[in-house]
């Protein structure tokens, strides 16, 4: 608790500092303490299992928390020179993609409907909408099996980016719609009066305004669609359909005497989303702030 | 593209709207010819529509219907047996125990990381060398499949292997368990993990909702001769509030439903001591091809979900949305 107690305040050089002189020899050590502990446990892991892919099988087992003796690259080559990881990572890139598109795509005209125009039921829809936040995609999943076996969508990777759209659409209407809702009117009379038609309007100068949140809800639903288990699972059988996390479970159930190859799986499963998402997490945090805000 | 305005994104118009639905509406919208308005609308407002309730609202109708009936998901379903599923749950010891967990697991979630993620939130809170970093590496797991966090606990985690290790090579060789073979364990070893993936999105969040303080609050309060502790306990905390609040709905939802990390490290064993309500879901009607059974579970799961978001929307949302989604159902 002690810690928590010294946080608030301006840095040193104020008189409340100087009146609190005790925070400045505590506080940045301790924050430093808990910056480098919270980097090693988050780190430490990651590289476990990135280092260990270097290793052989037998290096493995006769000291399981050693470094690479030698540094062997063929596990890695391996996975790289197989099929199966390409078509893992076409699929998750192939189902990520169409769910994105029709995300934003039917989300922004969606939230142009309940932003741009004064009908009857408009609010209505607005919270149809909204309520499906009750119902997230892991509650889904069994009844949405059921559903694309009458549509024969099973085993189809189609199957799985539909609905991984239609879930995504009640964060997309609440981030989307205030922000179209606060651009100001007098742009649509200005381009009104400079001639444009509605759709214009809205193609040209409404969306590129809308682009930060258009990018949050872009985001948001590839990342989502990426990281989803239980869907593909349920629905893809075939393993050449299989996204990259159904894929990496079924390598280590397959291969589970191989634990170098294993690792080296899972680092390279990993690495799509280390390497981009990472940078997207100012997208992603302000958009789920905004999911329950609005 | 600066922070503030991708933050802008989630949260100005948010804020905006809400005091726009309170005065006068700002644009009169479009008044053109009716038929032509109604056109338009239905070209953009359908095919979301359509989508939506076909693939989010449909399906759960669809559950509840195949709920009553016996049925191995193949063939005509003509296996009616009323509420015989629900009571086969209800009685089903690990269909309890697969709720107790669920429930264990939300708790834990909120009560142990909660103040865990606010805490490191309030220190990591300040002006120090590689703080940007330190974010983005904290936010890391948060952004990696959970199917693949737990694979790479497995291995991390396996009897000999390099969690193992690390407690031996700190002398603490006397700690080291079955982490995920031992009945009394598990849960607790299936929770650290869940804190690893999910703590660094809790940080981050509350760090963003740390930096919209305004800064001129803290410093009148230290001005008018407030200590530290006064100023968090009394301005920042409650300041904080909201964004925890925002937090807490996205984790207890996350945990009610929580099956890929569970799934993946233990198959919700042994002996059925980490099964949550999804894991039971998936074994005992899935993989048993007892699809009516699943589908009870389903409308089971959904109901814990549904009463949690109402009752969490009504008493501890309430003054940050005014009821956007209590409005929805009631």
């Amino acid at each position: 608790m002690a810690a928590i107690t010294q946080t608030a305040g301006p840095g040193p050089g104020s008189g409340f500092a100087d009146r609190y002189p005790l925070r400045r020899w505590t506080v940045m050590p301790a924050t430093y303490l808990l910056a480098i502990v919270a980097f090693g446990l988050t780190v430490v892991p990651l590289l476990f299992v990135v280092v260990d892919g270097f290793r052989t099988n037998g290096d493995i087992n006769s000291s399981p928390a050693g470094w690479p003796h030698p540094w062997v690259a063929g596990n890695y080559t391996s996975i790289l020179t197989s099929a199966p990881f390409w078509e893992f990572l076409g699929n998750s890139a192939l189902i990520a993609t169409v769910a994105t598109a029709l995300t934003l795509v039917l989300g922004s005209m969606a939230a142009l409907a309940l932003s741009q125009y004064e009908f009857r039921g408009r609010e209505f829809f607005y919270t149809v909408f909204v309520a499906g936040l009750l119902f997230p995609l892991g509650v889904g999943a069994l009844p949405l099996y059921l559903l694309l076996q009458r549509l024969g969508l099973l085993d189809n990777q189609f199957g799985v980016a539909i609905p991984e759209a239609a879930f995504a659409l009640p964060l997309t209407m609440i981030i989307l719609r205030p922000f179209l809702r606060a651009i100001p009117g007098e742009l649509q009379d200005a381009a009104m009066v400079d001639g444009a038609g509605r759709f214009r309007f809205f193609l040209q100068i409404l969306l590129p305004l809308a682009k930060p949140a258009l990018i949050t809800v872009g985001l948001l639903a590839f990342v989502t669609s990426w990281n989803q288990y239980l869907l593909p699972l349920l629905v893809l059988q075939t393993s050449s359909h299989f996204t990259l996390p159904l894929g990496t479970y079924t390598f280590q159930t397959q291969y589970s005497q191989n634990d170098a190859g294993i690792m080296a799986f899972t680092a390279m499963a990993m690495l799509p989303a280390l390497g981009v998402f990472v940078f997207a997490q100012r997208y992603i945090v302000a958009g789920a702030a905004g999911a329950v805000k609005g | 593209m600066s922070r503030s305005t991708a933050i802008a994104a989630g949260l100005g118009p948010a804020a905006a709207e809400q005091s726009a639905a309170a005065g006068p509406r700002r644009a009169p919208g479009w008044r053109g010819p009716k038929l032509r308005k109604k056109t338009e609308l239905t070209i953009l407002l359908a095919p979301a529509l359509i989508l939506f309730v076909g693939f989010v609202l449909v399906p759960i109708v669809i559950a509840a219907y195949y709920s009553f009936y016996s049925w191995s998901g193949y063939g005509p379903l003509n296996d009616y047996i009323g509420l015989r599923n629900y009571s086969y749950a209800f009685q089903d010891p690990a269909f309890i125990h697969a709720i107790e967990h669920t429930l264990m697991l939300t708790v834990a979630s909120v009560v142990i990381q909660g103040p865990l993620a606010i805490s490191i939130a309030l220190l990591l809170n300040r002006k120090f060398v590689g703080r940007g970093f330190l974010r983005t590496v904290v936010f890391a797991p948060y952004v990696l499949p959970p199917a693949v966090t737990g694979v790479m606990w497995s291995l991390i985690l396996q009897p000999g292997g390099f969690a193992d290790q690390v407690l031996k090579s700190f002398g603490l060789g006397g700690l080291v368990q079955l982490w995920l073979a031992n009945v009394h364990i598990v849960l607790g070893t299936v929770f650290v993990v869940l804190t690893w993936q999910y703590l660094g999105f809790g940080i981050v969040l509350l760090l963003a909702g740390l930096q919209n303080i305004p800064k001129e609050l803290k410093e009148a309060a230290e001005i008018d001769g407030a200590s530290p502790w006064q100023v968090t306990r009394r301005i920042t905390l409650p300041l904080l509030a909201p964004t925890v609040r925002i937090w807490g709905f996205i984790t207890i939802i996350g945990s009610l439903q929580i099956f890929d990390i569970v799934w993946i490290l233990t198959e919700g064993g042994p002996a059925n001591a980490s099964g949550t309500i999804s894991t039971y879901m998936y074994l005992e009607g899935v993989q048993s091809t007892d699809f009516g059974f699943a589908s009870a579970i389903a409308v089971i799961l959904f109901a814990f979900c549904f009463v949690f978001a109402l009752f969490y929307q009504r008493f501890a949302l309430r003054r940050d949305t005014r009821g956007a989604i209590t409005r929805a159902v009631g």
